[in-house]
Formats: structure tokens, sequence, C-alpha cells
């Protein structure tokens, strides 16, 4: 009976078939993976912005005390009995191995920790009142709590149950007036600072070149003090604005009794998880969501948003592929078309080869080394002396990140563009020639836009690679926080050498640096789920120009 | 009609109806060559080639592969530069002019002899790009004047009527056949007075062989027209003049009707009987 089954086994060992399923297997174990991540990370930073219940419990602390809790349940672990005991909360209950203990976020940072661990069994009871409210403020992290009343210069205006109506519509006031003063100071009386910024340096310019004479001296003391005029104007309306939103106020009851008089002026949103339906906590959950990708980042990065670092990490990879996908063609140019193919060309090949293989840190420190503080420091010795000693390009910045990542990058552009030149057939190279045309033109009407499809692909690897790395940025010009974005409207637009923020940094940034890890942690996801996304935007975008391109030149192969 | 099919005789009645009057001393010589010797670096493969092409007359170049009848064509338009190792010893003279002496612009050499290869190599552009391709070259921007050129040289190579309405469609989707026609229109857009054609039909099935050949019929009283062919019935039907090469020499030359019926040499009679490979 044995014989056949191995003969069959044999049999089927030489169809090829085994090795089918090998290759599907590993196939699927790679898209299970990707999948797998890419999954976790979104459940785990998208769900951030659900607005979930709050659960009001009365706590046994010992035998006989109670507390009352009132927070967000976080997540739930069962951990070993003898692990609890071990670890200071008591005595676990007798005959049970494991022990469920949970992560509940009580907020009010200003009043007390704002995250806990509970042990389920001291649990006693638990509910879910509608008129529960959650703050999400400008400072401090959220706050949940009770409305008692609404004030309006120290008067009270509302009381009980008319109280959240009042504060509702005067939180759209606050709001509106925030906007206002935001716009007034970086619009208004940022530009006013740029422009007497600007005087100054035009004062210290004059200092060195020894013409600060009275003459010279007066238009700039005039400007000076026009914009000095115009700037106590606007400080007025500031100060209006300031006072006008500092009107209202309101009292809440926290979780252990006290209550406090917050100032309206500090409140983003308020709302009732627990009166909320499905469709209301949809709303809601859109709203924070488009806030994480429009608003600045508050509070040492652990709350807000994260827009500059999204237009940061945008901006310095268009700026990247801008700059390296020249230089990588001209220079493939080169090594497949007009040098003679030797061993020289042979060494430069592996050479350009192995610079893909160099860590990214090294890169970074030669980019500190060279570009920011060679190129650089000389770029500032010979256009910015007024700014001496103070760095404009001699400091981390856009342009050097850029020119890093570049570098970096230039390999990939290089090979892909070179495989691309070696796949135009000869026939055709010959056909130009054939009809008069010199190599260049030859080169320029036919066989670089036939080759546009491998550019384009050492472009998205390029893009790829790029928005990725962290390692070397943090030495060329990414930021913690950049007060301000690498483009606005303030001549000229596009501020090279300004520092900025990067989705890849901001991860490491709010995951390891930040002062608050349990808060900042679905932060991490939700950014890393962001990168992720933005990569993938940057390159679809790219391979769907590339596809069409080689739609355009396809049928090569005749 | 058996275009591909070898026969070990060649029938008198297929041999061109006005090569009986060839003879070469009667003859305007358009290009001459002297003692040309070719090397690709130490292999030589063009041994002391003494030839006079006529002008506006088909002359074609037989032999079996590797003779060295393509490396020949491609001295005319200087095509061998592109081969690295490739250097070339002798003269070639286009109406009295040396094609290899260091002053010579070979862009605008390349304009006055056209080419056309084995493979249709449309560019990936449009048909109407790839006809005007020579003439943008040359600077020519004016919309009438590409206007009327392209249509001129795609009448000329026989392809108007087919591609008329559809000028700004890819090359890429015409047939081989077209393809080739449109290579050679692209070729004549420029108006050169030499036009060079490695085997130009080998690629194609007959009927567009025969449109090649009828094409080539049309255009030998304008142009100088040499062919390279694999195809001896070919070479009897179109030509007015054969050379026959063997080994990277010149075996014989002389009309058509000649060299296919009475060859002087021994080594001619074998090949065109079949008695080689």
């Amino acid at each position: 009976m044995s014989k056949p089954s191995i003969n069959h086994i044999k049999k089927w060992w030489h169809s090829g078939e085994p090795w089918i399923w090998l290759n599907a297997g590993a196939v699927s174990i790679s898209v299970l993976i990707v999948f797998g991540l890419l999954a976790l990370i979104a459940v785990r930073g998208l769900g951030h912005f659900w607005p979930a219940d709050i659960v009001e419990m009365q706590y046994l602390t010992d035998e006989t005390q109670q507390v009352k809790i009132i927070g967000e349940i976080i997540e739930s672990e069962s951990i070993d009995a003898k692990q609890y005991t071990e670890s200071g909360y008591g005595e676990a209950p007798a005959g049970e191995p494991k022990v469920t203990r949970l992560l509940v976020k009580t907020g009010n940072r200003d009043l007390q920790t704002d995250f806990r661990w509970l042990a389920e069994h001291k649990i006693k009871q638990q509910s879910k009142p509608s008129n529960l409210i959650v703050l999400e403020r400008v400072e401090w992290g959220d706050f949940y709590g009770y409305l008692t009343q609404v004030n309006e210069e120290g008067e009270l205006v509302a009381k009980g149950k008319s109280a959240w109506g009042e504060l509702e519509k005067r939180l759209q006031r606050v709001t509106a007036l925030r906007a206002e003063i935001k716009s007034l100071e970086k619009g208004a009386i940022g530009t006013i600072n740029h422009q007497l910024e600007k005087l100054r340096l035009e004062r210290k310019k004059l200092a060195l070149t020894n013409d600060l004479t009275p003459e010279n001296i007066a238009p700039i003391a005039a400007q000076e003090k026009a914009l000095d005029i115009e700037y106590q104007a606007l400080r007025v309306d500031l100060n209006r604005l300031y006072n006008e939103i500092d009107r209202d106020s309101a009292h809440f009851e926290a979780m252990d009794g006290r209550v406090v008089e917050l100032p309206m002026a500090s409140f983003i949103s308020a709302h009732k998880p627990n009166a909320m339906n499905v469709w209301e906590k949809s709303i809601t959950y859109v709203k924070s969501f488009i806030n994480f990708l429009t608003e600045d980042p508050r509070e040492a990065n652990t709350e807000g948003g994260v827009f500059p670092a999204i237009f940061g990490t945008v901006t310095m990879v268009l700026l990247m592929a801008i700059l390296v996908t020249p230089l990588g063609v001209i220079a493939a140019i080169y090594l497949r078309e007009y040098a003679r193919q030797g061993t020289m060309i042979r060494i430069i090949r592996i050479a350009v080869n192995n610079l893909a293989g160099v860590p990214s840190i090294v890169y970074g420190v030669f980019g500190l080394g060279f570009f920011v503080y060679f190129l650089g420091g000389n770029i500032d010795q010979l256009f910015y002396p007024e700014a001496l000693p103070g760095a404009t390009f001699g400091t981390p910045g856009l342009l050097w990140a850029s020119l890093t990542l570049a570098l970096l990058t230039l390999p990939v552009v290089i090979v892909s563009t070179e495989e691309g030149l070696s796949r135009i057939p000869g026939s055709l190279r010959e056909g130009s020639l054939a009809l008069g045309a010199t190599k260049f033109e030859t080169i320029w009407k036919v066989i670089l836009p036939m080759s546009s499809p491998a550019i384009m692909t050492g472009m998205i690897l390029a893009v790829a690679r790029a928005a990725g790395e962290v390692a070397p940025l943090m030495m060329v010009g990414v930021v913690k926080l950049a007060p301000e974005l690498p483009l606005d409207g303030t001549v000229p637009y596009l501020h090279l050498d300004r520092k900025f923020m990067h989705l890849g940094f901001h991860i490491y940034d709010v995951g390891f640096q930040s002062p608050n890890v349990e808060a900042a942690r679905p932060l991490v996801y939700a950014t890393a789920f962001l990168l992720v996304l933005v990569i993938v935007l940057l390159n679809l975008s790219a391979i769907i120009l590339r596809n069409r391109l080689r739609q355009k030149y396809k049928a090569l192969d005749n | 009609m058996s275009n591909h099919v070898r026969t070990h005789a060649i029938d008198p009645t297929v041999i061109s109806e006005n090569a009986s009057l060839s003879n070469i001393e009667d003859e305007d010589i358009c290009i001459t060559v002297n003692d040309l010797n070719l090397f690709y670096g130490e292999k030589q493969a063009l041994h002391e080639v003494n030839l006079m092409i006529p002008r506006k007359r088909v002359t074609a170049f037989i032999g079996p592969s590797g003779c060295g009848k393509s490396t020949l064509l491609r001295t005319f338009n200087r095509m061998n530069d592109l081969v690295d190792n490739a250097h070339v010893h002798g003269k070639i003279t286009l109406d009295g002019e040396n094609i290899y002496a260091p002053d010579v612009d070979i862009s605008l050499l390349r304009r006055r002899i056209g080419m056309v290869f084995q493979r249709p190599n449309p560019f990936p552009k449009s048909i109407y790009e790839n006809v005007a391709y020579g003439l943008r070259l040359q600077g020519i921007k004016k919309r009438h004047i590409l206007d009327e050129s392209v249509e001129w040289a795609l009448k000329k190579a026989a392809l108007w009527s087919e591609v008329s309405d559809r000028l700004n469609d890819s090359a890429l989707g015409l047939s081989g056949g077209q393809q080739q026609r449109l290579v050679i229109a692209r070729a004549i857009a420029i108006k050169p007075e030499v036009l060079l054609l490695d085997e130009p039909a080998s690629a194609l099935d007959p009927i567009s062989t025969l449109k090649i050949e009828e094409l080539i019929y049309e255009l030998k009283s304008e142009y100088t027209i040499i062919i390279v062919t694999h195809n001896m019935q070919q070479a009897a039907r179109v030509s007015d003049y054969t050379a026959f090469m063997y080994m990277g020499d010149l075996i014989e030359f002389g009309g058509t009707e000649k060299l296919f019926t009475n060859p002087e040499k021994k080594q001619t009679e074998d090949y065109i009987t079949g008695r080689y490979g």
C-alpha cells in the first residue's frame, strides 16, 4: 500500500506544485504582514478621535473607602494575581489566578493625575450620566466634569439646565475671537515684525560699510517710526480682543467634588459624549480628525494637530525631488551616452551603487559638515554679513535637508535612469542620427522623452525613501516645533533657510520625548498612519504620471 | 509570388526592364569609393573596395550574411562612426567631395544621404511628427511649410491615402509595412540626394514587400538609391546595378542583367545559382 503513495508524492513533487504552494504562501504572508501593520496603525491611531463614552464609577480604595472616578476607559488587560499583588494594589481576590485592570483617562491634569490603572473587581458602580461634559482645552488637556454655571465678567448668567445652551453659544464667540487674535498676531503683526527685522539689518549693513550717516539713517528711522505707530494701533486692537475673550468663564464640578472656575478662553470644544448618538459622534469624529490634520500642535506636541509636520514633509520631499531628478538624469546620461565605457566608468558606477548603501545618518553628518557649516557658513559671510552672528543659511534648514536627502537618493535616480536609457533600442538612435540629428538632439528629442517612465520610476523610489528618512534630518533641519511654515505670504514666499517639522521626526518626538506618555501614545499611531498616507499619496500621484508616460511611449520592443 | 522562396536560377524576365541599357561608363556618377578599407578593431571588415554608384539609379548590394554589404552601405552616411572601434581608410566622394575629410559636417552629410533600416523604427510620436522630425531639426517651424512637406513626403512614400485622416495618431499603431513606408517618408521629407536602404523589406510580409519595391521603382527617378538585400530576386527586380560581395571583398560589380545572367567571376555564379548556403 505504501509504494503507490510514495510514487504519488514523488509525482506531486516533480509536478512543481509544491513550488507554487510555497510561492503563494510567501506572498500571502507578506501581504498579511503589510496589511496587519497598516491595520494596527490605523485602528490605534484613528480610534483616538472617537468621542468615547465617559464613565462615572465608585471605586474602592480599601475595605471601606470609596471614591468617585470619572473618565474614559482606554484599555483593559489581564495580569497575574501575583504580579498584581506585587505592584502594590493590595490583595488580589482569593481563588482568582488573573486580575483584570483598566486604564482610565481621568483628564483634569491641572487638578490630578490624568491616567490611572484601576482593578476591575474594585469598581462597584458604573453609570454614564448624560450630562457629563468633555472639554477640550488649550492647555492642561481634557477636562471631565459637570457644568454648574456660566459667568460673564464674573456675574452669573445661567445656571442648571440652561447653562449648557449658554456655554455652547458663548463657545462659538470665543472660537471666533481666537481666530481673530491668531490672524492678527500671525498676519498684520507678523508682517510688521518682519519689516522691522529687515530695517534692523539694513541699519547693520550701513554700519558694516561705515555709511551710518544721518542722511542714510533718516529714511530707515522714519519707516521704523511708521511701523511702530501701526504696531501700537494693532496692539490696542489685540488688547481689546484679549479682554473680550477673557470675558466669560464657567464653573464645573470635577470628580472629587471640587468646583472650579475655568476661563472660556481656554476652551476649544465641549461635548456630552454620553448624550450623543452614533451620528452625532461621527460628526464630532470627523471634526476632530480634520482639526488634527489642520491645526498646529499644542502642549509639547501631545495635543492639537500636525499640520506643520505634514506641510514640512511634503515641501521637503517635493523640493528634494526637484533637486535630485535633474542631477541624477544628467549624471546618468553622461555615464550611459557620452562617457567612454571602460574601467573608470565601471569604478564610478560601482561607487554610485555603493552610495545607496551608506547609512543615512552618515549623509546627515555630511550634510551638517558640508552644507550647513561650510556652504551655509560661507553664504552667510558673503551675502548676509549684516545678520551675523545670527545665522541665515549657516544653520540647519529646509534647503540643506532637501539637498542632503537629494544626495541620499541620487544613486536610485541614476541607476533607474541608466536602466531606462539602456532599454531604448539602438535602431531609434540610428533613425534620428540618420536624419541629421546630432547626438545631443537625439538625446533631447527622442531618448529622454522615451526614458521618462524610467526617470519617474527613479523619482518614485527616491520619494519613497526620502519621505521616510528621519535620522539625517535631525542633523540638517528638522525641529520639534517650527514657529513658521517654510511657505507663507511674505517675500520670498518659499523660505529655504527656515527650519521645519516632519512627520517622521514628530513620531519620534511625541513617542519618546513627550512628558505625557499615555496622552501621546495614540498620537504616535495617528501620526504614523498619516506618514504612511502621505508617502502613499505622493507615490500614487507619481505612479499615475508614470503610467501615463508609459502608455505614450509603449510598444518600444517592436 | 514567391518572394521569399530561394530559387537556384534567376528567371531573366523578372530583371528590371531598363537594366538592359545600363552601362556604367555612360552614367553620371554620384558616389565614388576608392580603396576603402574598414576595420573593427583588429578585424578587417572591408578590403580595398572600389566602386562607382550611378546617379538616379538603383544599385543593389548582395552577398551572404556577414559579407560586409551593410557595413559598406553604412560608410556612405558615416553610420560606422557610431561604432567605437571602427576606423576607415580610403576615400569616398559624394559629388566629388570626400565625405571622410576632417571638416565635413556629419549632420549635413546625413541630410544629403538618407537611410532606411532593416526594421521599421518610427519614433514613438505621431505620424505627422515622425515625418516632420528631420525638418524641425533644420529649424523649420512654420506650420504651413511643415504641413506641405509632410503631405508631399507621405504622398511620395505612397502612404498619404492610408494615413491622411489620422496624422496625429501614434506612428506605433501602423502596420509593419506602413511603418516602413513612414520611415521612408521621414527620410525623403528632408529631400536627400541619396537613399540608403538596408534590407528594407526583410521584416515585412510579401504584400508589404511588393509595395516597398514599387515605391523604390517610383523613387529612382529622383534619388540615387542603394539597397542592401538578402533576396536575390528582389535585387534582380528592383536594381539597375548590382554589386556582389563576399567576405569583405567586392567580387563583382556591373549591370544587374549581366551579373545575374552572365557573371564574370566563378564566386558570383556559385552564389546566384545557390551553391553558397
